[in-house]
């Protein structure tokens, strides 16, 4: 009976590990801004280039940071959960237009929608870099000390903004 | 031998030319390309994780090694331009971890294995001897195995 228990107990093991494996997402890097102050810096908007975007003053309120582009097909998927979420008007959110030509994402906004309160324009994709941006789309929840409380990383189900999103947006308004 | 020469100068510069496409993304003089090639190496591409940034031509890893570029233009060592990159993207984009907290267990875990496989053998080998040279047959059982090998070949032959 003692022989078989060891390498029983060896699969056993060996099972658990590759069944939690199944469930992790090695695409999804935890980001080290967690917990942190948002990243400053100030962009021209999308829509009006002589005005600029500043996440300082959003000072005070509770509102989500989408990174998104013409270019990028995750995106159209998220899309029509984020302009239902506008709808609702339950938390503002603001775009970073990543890497775009500015007419296309002008089009794509016209074409689609524009759930935005305002889009920053960061053609260069500096400001991507210092949010850790490596997949589009992403999505922070900031609070009103304009610290970074969540990040999601590629596009937004209705599940994960029902499940993930919107409690912490709700905690965080109190 | 004129032709092998020609062929030699093809592939020598086919050769080349796949080596500039590579770095082509990323421009500046020689020694700061090397430079940043040889961080981009120690640093993996977040986008296809198999791949140092070096590696890499995805657009994302254009994207960070002209960054590097930038940074080390405006005066930052290797060090931090690395720091610079765990602040944004985490300890991940270290292509080697540190040997500190959790990721000590990736430094240290095929010691640790290795130590117990070689352990279990040793000592399973061990108990193997003794059980071998224990083994030792009696005169009665010598004659019945012998008997019963020459029936066998016997019957195999018949």
């Amino acid at each position: 009976m003692g022989r078989f228990l060891v390498p029983l107990g060896v699969f056993g093991l060996l099972a658990v590990f590759l069944f939690i494996g199944l469930s992790l997402k090695p695409s999804e890097i935890p980001s080290p801004l967690l917990d942190k102050a948002a990243p400053v810096f100030s962009l021209p908007q999308l829509h009006e280039p002589d005005k600029t975007f500043a996440p300082a003053e959003l000072r005070g309120q509770v509102w989500l940071f989408n990174v998104w582009a013409s270019w990028c097909v995750s995106c159209r998927q998220e899309h029509p959960v984020l302009m239902q979420l506008a709808r609702t008007g339950e938390v503002p959110i603001y775009g970073l237009n990543y890497k775009d030509a500015r007419e296309d994402g002008l089009r794509w906004l016209q074409q689609f929608g524009n759930p935005y309160v305002a889009s920053a324009y960061d053609n260069a994709g500096q400001v991507g870099i210092d949010y850790g941006v490596y997949g589009v789309p992403e999505t922070y929840v900031i609070d009103r000390e304009g610290v970074i409380r969540h990040k999601h990383i590629g596009p937004i189900s209705p599940d994960v903004l029902t499940n993930e999103i919107l409690p912490i947006v709700r905690k965080l308004k109190g | 031998m004129k032709q092998l020469i020609l062929v030699w100068l093809l592939l020598v510069g086919g050769t080349l030319a796949c080596v500039a496409k590579e770095a082509a993304p990323v421009m500046g003089d020689a020694a700061m390309q090397e430079r940043v090639m040889k961080l981009s190496g120690e640093l993996r591409c977040l986008v296809c994780q198999g791949q140092s940034l070096a590696d890499s031509h995805s657009d994302f890893a254009i994207d960070m090694r002209n960054k590097i570029m930038a940074l080390m233009n405006q005066g930052m060592s290797d060090q931090e331009v690395k720091d610079f990159l765990v602040d944004r993207y985490g300890e991940f984009i270290l292509y080697s971890p540190p040997f500190s907290g959790i990721t000590t267990m990736v430094w240290l875990g095929p010691l640790v294995l290795f130590t117990i496989g070689a352990g279990v053998l040793f000592f399973n080998l061990k108990r193997r001897r003794k059980t071998v040279t224990e083994t030792t047959l009696s005169p009665e059982e010598e004659s019945r195995v012998h008997s019963l090998l020459n029936k066998e070949s016997g019957d195999k032959h018949a």
